[in-house]
């Protein structure tokens, strides 16, 4: 049987990888923050073999969810219901849509770390943050057709890296591992791979880079003071 | 498909400060008479919309639309004066009907509403408003709005402004109603909202293949269906510069398109777009430049892939200069518009 995958977010992202997923052959649920009335039409016509459904349910019915909501409203997520799930975090922190929260760009913290940090039970993998939702829909190949494109994947536990790479590897993407879960600074806004839609090389490249950008500076320099203090 | 006569052709800006002559920065007034000048030329030579977007930054030296199409209004003849977009969360809704109904009494009936949440949000803190209510503002001003297009009495209340009690809001249009469109940039509610108003909407297409979007086409439609409101053909609109031969508008794009679009990016910590990204976007994705030819090639399959009744072309991002701008106008007129009416005519 299929496996089943939930994703929260019905918005740009989440409807884009939804139609990734349902042409990887897996079973969607597609959530966004209220009801399954307010995005039938949505996921009806943008996704039509997925299942629009509540957050609530999504949860219940897959082992796998993918977060596509903006970073801001992480703290509505349910961390019971999300236990003992892999977690894929595509959340950035947007200062247009979440506001100034210096919260989520502290440079001591990757933004999934504060994530995982909040969905204790939960296996938190950072993907699919770093490439623009056009990009995702114009570029899956597949496997080793040339030109394809690379998807960056952090995460502190190898089965569920593991399992983030094999969804990243179906939906037509190339994985690259870019470290544990406090290497996805290296891939939040600010690096130089954020926006990157660049084939693996390119990528391993640019995730090796982020010292010299000037995010990557920043985090360095307040890294090194919180070290000395 | 509609028919290609009938497919109407815009311009937008946003009020980007050209160069002049002696290849130097006009100050922002300059900026905004060199608009009123291209949309003159525009009227002149049968362009059919020129649309004037609302931005609060050093870059865009348009912050009141209306105002500059006031100018406008009164200097031209038959052109559409839209604005591309007004932010109504962070505007006055009644406020934006009474300056609209103005513009629309001075051009004969000529203005055009197009509202938007706008790609950038600099206008909530100049205007005190909070980015947290950001989906509540948006929701209750178009609710409102669509309530004094009806030009009645109007009785409404909500969180975001003062409630008003069977008030009647003046001037009222010759024609009974102000045109009004919703702009989407690709978040699925939004076309759904517009649909629920039956307003027609615009998409605002910066990148990649058109092709993304047939299926908000389809959305927008099978919405409208379910509420029963109306339908119009939909507009799109993109970023281009038209020169005589693909080798120069290539050379202006990449100047100048590629780096407008990397100095926001900076902003959003976005990496700069490579030439590879560059040379996809003009070749499969929305960036319109070349030669006459080449951007009504692309045009047409685009029109026809997504069965747009209307297309809007952003000609002046970033410092292109003044005379630039102005030869893009010129051949958008005489060439590229009749050649895509030709193409799509011919299939
Ligand atoms: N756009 C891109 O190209 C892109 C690429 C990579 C990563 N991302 C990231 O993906 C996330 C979503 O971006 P987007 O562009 O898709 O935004 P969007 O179009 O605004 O969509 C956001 C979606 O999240 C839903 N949502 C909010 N709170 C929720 C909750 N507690 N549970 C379930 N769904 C909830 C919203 O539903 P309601 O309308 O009901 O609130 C909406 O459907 C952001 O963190 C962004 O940084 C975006």
């Amino acid at each position: 049987m299929a496996e089943t995958l939930g994703i929260l977010g019905a918005g740009k992202l989440g409807t884009v990888l939804g139609q990734l997923a349902v042409a990887a052959g897996y079973n969607v649920l597609i959530a966004g923050s209220g009801s399954k009335e307010k995005i039938e039409l949505t996921v009806e016509t943008l996704v039509p073999q997925a299942v629009p459904t509540t957050a609530a349910v999504a949860c219940q019915q897959a082992d796998t969810i993918i977060l596509a909501l903006p970073l801001g409203k992480y703290l509505t997520l349910s961390p019971s219901a999300l236990a003992g799930k892999t977690v894929i975090d595509a959340m950035n922190y947007w200062w247009e849509v979440d506001g100034p929260r210096p919260d989520l760009t502290d440079p001591h913290r990757s933004s999934s770390e504060l994530v995982a940090a909040f969905l204790k039970k939960s296996h938190v993998v950072k993907a699919f943050n770093h490439i623009g939702y056009h990009d995702l829909f114009d570029e899956p190949r597949p496997h080793g057709q040339a030109g394809r494109k690379a998807v960056a994947i952090a995460g502190d536990e190898q089965k569920y890296v593991e399992k983030a790479a094999e969804l990243v590897e179906r939906f037509g993407f190339d994985p690259v591992y870019a470290g544990p879960l406090a290497a996805g600074i290296r891939m939040e806004p600010g690096s130089a791979v954020f926006g990157a839609n660049v084939a693996a090389d390119e990528l391993k490249k640019l995730l090796a880079d982020f010292e010299k950008t000037k995010r990557g500076k920043e985090v360095f320099l307040a890294r090194k003071k919180a070290e000395r203090n | 498909m509609i028919d290609p006569q009938k497919i109407v052709f815009g311009l937008d800006s946003f009020g980007d400060i050209p160069t002049d002559d002696a290849n130097k920065l006009m100050t922002q007034a300059q900026a905004i008479r060199q608009v009123v000048t291209e949309a003159k030329v525009a009227d002149e030579l049968g362009i059919d919309v020129i649309a004037l977007g609302e931005h609060h930054r050093s870059e865009y030296a348009i912050s009141s639309p209306e105002t500059v199409l006031a100018g406008i209004a009164t200097q031209t003849k038959q052109i559409t004066l839209a604005s591309g977009v007004t932010v109504l969360s962070s505007d006055d809704p009644v406020r934006v009907y009474e300056r609209f109904a103005t513009l629309d009494a001075l051009s004969n009936g000529r203005a055009e509403v197009v509202l938007g949440r706008g790609s950038f949000t600099e206008s909530f803190p100049l205007f005190g408003y909070d980015l947290s209510d950001y989906d509540l503002l948006f929701e209750e001003k178009i609710n409102l709005f669509s309530r004094l297009l009806e030009e009645g009495t109007i009785t409404w209340s909500g969180k975001t402004r003062a409630a008003l009690d069977g008030i009647e809001v003046f001037p009222k249009t010759e024609k009974g109603h102000l045109a009004t469109r919703v702009a989407v940039g690709g978040s699925p509610e939004s076309v759904v909202r517009a649909a629920r108003y039956g307003f027609p909407i615009t998409l605002a297409i910066i990148g990649g293949s058109p092709k993304r979007f047939t299926s908000y086409v389809k959305l927008y439609q099978k919405a409208a269906q379910k509420f029963g409101t109306q339908t119009a053909p939909i507009a799109f609109h993109s970023h281009g510069v038209i020169a005589d031969s693909d080798e120069e508008a290539m050379t202006l794009a990449w100047e100048h398109i590629r780096k407008s679009m990397v100095r926001i990016g900076n902003e959003r910590g976005w990496v700069p777009m490579s030439r590879t990204q560059f040379e996809q976007e003009v070749k499969q994705g929305s960036i319109y430049a070349g030669s006459p030819e080449t951007v009504a090639q692309k045009l047409a399959a685009a029109i026809r892939q997504l069965g747009a009744g209307r297309f809007e072309l952003a000609y002046g991002a970033g410092e292109l200069a003044a005379t630039k701008r102005l030869r893009t106008i010129e051949l958008y007129a005489t060439k590229v518009i009749p050649r895509v009416r030709e193409i799509l005519a011919e299939e």
